[in-house]
């Protein structure tokens, strides 16, 4: 393979300086790279959405894109979604609706819904659908997954 | 008769019954849960699997330098080789490596070990696989066809297993008939597919000798057991943990060859080793389910009443059989159960497993039970049809009402409210607007239908119903040690092994009703073999009921040595003592002490005891119930596009009991969770194999889970009849969901299919399958009364 490359990734404002292949998808240097293992890896084929996060404020599927491709770019993970103790209110309301079961789909549902609500405040229900579509839950039945969201948009909003 | 109360909610309790959040969710909601492929390894391990269904290895050639483990580095290793000792079954061994040959597509043949992921990959890659190839048999029909080749020496015809019931009687019951209705159903092949694949990090421990095995399993005891059996290895020098788990649904029960061999590559290198599955490995070669033809005639009298079911199960069990359930997990189940809520004393049934070149056949949630319930109901929808009564009175002529029942194949069915929820169901969907608007819709060339669905789910059940099949392993009890330690807070060590269930909350609610300590102060542990006792883990419906059980018994233990050292603490008579909020009080006094001072006194200040009290506060309790059985009605509401044979759910309402519910909330999740998975089964999933014996469906966009899209608004209402077969009264419902989706949708799919005359009785109903019934459609008559109903063909 091509000789590894020198980047920069700046992970919940924290920078971290890592050696990787150009190929390194952005999912696995988040994880095994940075050590940041919040974000999960359901299909590694742009699918699913376990991975979920936030690049430039867009959701992004980190494993269909390169690490390099992310060098110089605002990325946030599921680890920077609380201010300390304080949760994010899309943390608080999955734990209060039982938008989780396993838990493995929940770090890539959060980052979703996150990056879309903080775009578009006042989303639609209808749209909002549309884009927790993006993403797989084999657990919930996504009755529960709608209805935090719609408790976390509600709560944003305020 | 017991009373079967609307709604759910605990009796006047304090925790029981209350939608009290999970104690699970703070770490897993701030990306803090801890999962197998989150550890990181010293070596890195890439199976090479075989492209070829069927044929003879000739060998394996690795590029220069390369580590890679075929078969013969494994000697000594034994083979899996799960047993029954009943219904002819044959043991047929799988080897860890494929040995010599190979069965399907998928099979690993070779093991690349490398310093990363990575590399491993990119040796797999190089290595070449040379196989003399033979014709597979895809199949279950052809592969038990007489001259088909035979797949395993042990297995003569490729039948695994033949299971075969007639009641007494049979015969006369049958030639006495009024009427005969038949079907022939066919469940397609699945993927239970958790949302986190498999994985298994195995580090070896220099100081020791022991290896730590952490791998996404609901049962890491067996798990322990299992691979210190092929490994030949001490049981003690292996710990197998089951971290956080990311969905299992069944697939995570079954013992992998994979975990074998990272265990013992971990034992060869004297290091760590670690394996992440991949997505298209899941949909290709960990386990399958629900691939099933079944062939049902039922005979009535002249008034619709069920007399005799004659049933002909021929389950397709892939290559290889499952441990420790074996391939009897799907044919077995569906013999013992076809007759479900329905009043019928006569029953014959044959069931056959048969071995073909596909990927081995393991349990998904419902196991059979999907298939089976979608067969009888599809049955009964039939039967109304031919005495042109209506699909809910012939439920109604033939639902059990009074229990215990004893089923034509010996199961007895505790109380129950098969009736009452069908009726609460047909209430609430309010059939006769439905059929207004039905009717209304077809005028103007819009097809809506609403389909039925009814069904018992024996849960909960323990050792003796497995060893009623005859299992070598019979993984029915379990036990709980219950500890108030010194500082009063409170830890339950379990052996079951939940994965998203919620198990720690729903057990601490358990601890805390009746030791009067809040659920914050509960710790439930589980999942790791040195920490908790020997257990069977998660699966089948059993945790709360049996787990629970278990942890019930432990807990009325610790509260009657806390109600004796509070006597003597407090001077007061035992029956005088309540525990209510972190104390022991003197009822109609003011005397009281913490249960933090009685722990530390357990432990610290024995010798006040005077020898009536042993020291230290834990308790065990064991639990092996014989089994009690849920039950639920599911109605489904469908819009068919004639024109593209697209079917939406626009409603879906279950009324359900599954007796006392400990967390309603968490109830509500996995019956959600379930019917989501059953709308899966029922429209769009399915593993499709060419003749070649190739999977055509080895991602998530050619395999297709639901997404939120998929899903209407899931309407529940509930119903408990508390269980007399289960301490709690709880009895399970995690697979529940998951059977009755199948049944509903498509007997709705075939009411919004009535004008054109077809019927459709394979799962998944997808567009292609109704798109080509509507194009054979014989029944002409609406189409030259009202133009082309069913659009362009």
């Amino acid at each position: 393979m091509t000789d590894k490359q020198n980047i920069t990734l700046t992970i919940n404002g924290k920078d971290h300086a890592i050696t990787v292949e150009p190929r390194r998808t952005l999912a696995d240097a988040i994880r095994e790279d940075c050590g940041q293992t919040g974000t999960h890896i359901g299909c590694e084929h742009g699918v699913c959405g376990a991975c979920t996060v936030i690049v430039d404020g867009a959701p992004v599927r980190s494993c269909l894109m390169f690490a390099a491709q992310a060098e110089g770019k605002n990325i946030r993970t599921v680890e920077g979604l609380a201010s300390g103790d304080t949760l994010h209110p899309m943390q608080q309301a999955f734990m209060d609706n039982h938008g989780l079961q396993c838990g493995f789909c929940t770090p890539g549902f959060l980052m979703l819904a996150v990056g879309v609500l903080e775009r578009e405040p006042d989303i639609s229900d209808e749209a909002l659908i549309d884009v927790l579509s993006s993403n797989l839950c084999r657990c919930t039945g996504y009755q529960n997954i709608i209805k935090s969201v719609r408790a976390a948009a509600a709560e944003m909003r305020k | 008769m017991t009373a079967h109360t609307k709604g759910s909610g605990g009796d006047g309790m304090k925790w029981i019954g209350r939608s009290i959040r999970r104690l699970e969710d703070p770490a897993l909601v701030q990306g803090r849960g801890r999962f197998t492929g989150d550890l990181p390894a010293a070596h890195w391990v890439r199976f090479v699997r075989s492209p070829n269904a069927a044929g003879k290895i000739k060998g394996v050639t690795a590029p220069g330098g390369a580590k890679v483990i075929t078969a013969a580095d494994l000697a000594g290793v034994k083979k899996i080789t799960p047993m029954l000792h009943k219904f002819e079954y044959r043991p047929v061994g799988q080897p860890i490596l494929a040995d010599g040959e190979v069965r399907f597509v998928g099979e690993a043949v070779a093991a690349v070990v490398a310093a990363s992921e990575e590399e491993a990959e990119d040796i797999a890659d190089l290595v070449e696989i040379d196989i003399d190839d033979a014709d597979p048999l895809v199949d279950s029909r052809a592969a038990i066809a007489a001259g088909a080749r035979q797949i395993h020496a042990e297995a003569p015809g490729n039948v695994i297993l033949k299971g075969e019931v007639k009641t007494a009687g049979f015969d006369d019951v049958w030639a006495g008939a009024a009427k005969i209705v038949k079907i022939d159903a066919r469940s397609n092949r699945q993927n239970a597919t958790p949302m986190e694949a498999r994985a298994a990090h195995a580090a070896y421990d220099p100081v020791t000798g022991r290896v730590t095995l952490h791998c996404t399993t609901q049962m890491p005891h067996l798990m322990r057991t299992a691979i210190a059996d092929c490994l030949g290895m001490p049981e003690s020098d292996l710990r197998v943990v089951a971290p956080d788990v990311g969905g299992g649904f069944g697939q995570k029960m079954s013992l992998c060859t994979e975990y074998v061999l990272v265990t013992w590559l971990a034992r060869h290198l004297k290091s760590s080793v670690a394996w992440t599955e991949d997505r298209r490995e899941n949909l290709i070669a960990s386990f399958h389910s629900r691939d099933q033809y079944i062939t049902l005639e039922a005979a009535f009298d002249k008034d619709a009443k069920l007399l005799a079911l004659r049933a002909d199960v021929l389950s397709n069990v892939g290559a290889y059989s499952c441990f420790p359930t074996t391939s009897g997990v799907e044919p077995l189940m569906a013999m013992a159960e076809m007759p479900g809520p329905y009043d019928v004393q006569q029953y014959q049934c044959l069931a056959r497993g048969a071995l073909t070149n596909t990927c081995t056949m393991a349990a998904y949630r419902g196991v059979s039970r999907p298939v089976i319930t979608f067969t009888l109901e599809r049955l009964m929808d039939k039967a109304a049809k031919a005495f042109a009564i209506d699909p809910i009175d012939i439920r109604r002529k033939n639902l059990i009402t009074t229990f215990p029942y004893k089923s034509a194949t010996g199961l007895e069915y505790d109380e129950a409210s098969y009736r009452e929820t069908m009726e609460m169901a047909v209430e609430a969907i309010d059939v006769p607007a439905f059929r207004v608007q039905q009717q209304a819709a077809r005028n103007k060339g819009e097809y809506l239908g609403i389909g039925f669905a009814t069904f018992s789910e024996r849960t909960g059940y323990g050792s003796p119903a497995f060893a009623a099949r005859g299992m070598a392993i019979t993984p029915g009890w379990e036990t709980v040690h219950v500890t108030v330690d010194p500082s009063g807070f409170v830890e339950a060590r379990i052996g079951s092994s939940p994965h998203g269930q919620g198990l720690r909350t729903t057990l601490a609610q358990i601890i805390a009703e009746e030791i009067g300590v809040t659920p914050g102060m509960i710790k439930v542990v589980h999942g790791d073999t040195d920490t908790a006792p020997y257990g069977w883990g998660t699966f089948a419906s059993r945790s709360l009921v049996i787990s629970g059980g278990a942890t019930l018994i432990a807990s009325r233990k610790i509260k009657a040595k806390l109600l004796k050292i509070a006597g003597h603490m407090l001077e007061a008579a035992e029956t005088d003592i309540v525990l209510e909020d972190g104390k022991a009080k003197v009822a109609g006094t003011d005397r009281e002490v913490t249960i933090a001072a009685m722990a530390r006194e357990a432990y610290t200040q024995t010798h006040r005891f005077k020898g009536e009290i042993e020291p230290g506060l834990t308790e065990s309790g064991t639990y092996d119930p014989p089994g009690t059985f849920s039950n639920a009605c599911h109605v489904a509401i469908v819009r068919l596009d004639a024109e593209t044979g697209h079917v939406k759910v626009e409603r879906y309402l279950v009324a359900e009991d599954a007796g006392r519910i400990i967390n309603p909330m968490i109830a509500d999740g996995q019956v959600h969770g379930g019917v989501v998975q059953g709308i899966g089964n029922a429209l769009l999933e399915e593993i499709v194999y060419d003749e070649s014996g190739a999977i055509l469906t080895a991602n998530l966009a050619d395999y297709m889970p639901p997404t939120a899209h998929e899903v209407p608004p899931i309407e529940l209402h509930h119903m408990e009849t508390p269980s007399t077969q289960s301490v709690t009264k709880a009895k399970g419902l995690g697979e529940g969901g998951t059977i009755g989706p199948p049944a509903a949708i498509v007997n709705a799919i075939n009411d919004a299919l009535t004008p054109f005359g077809v019927e459709i009785d394979t799962i998944p109903a997808t567009p292609q399958r109704i798109r080509a019934l509507l194009r054979n459609a014989t029944n002409s008559a609406l189409s030259r009364e009202s133009g082309n109903p069913g659009g362009p063909t």
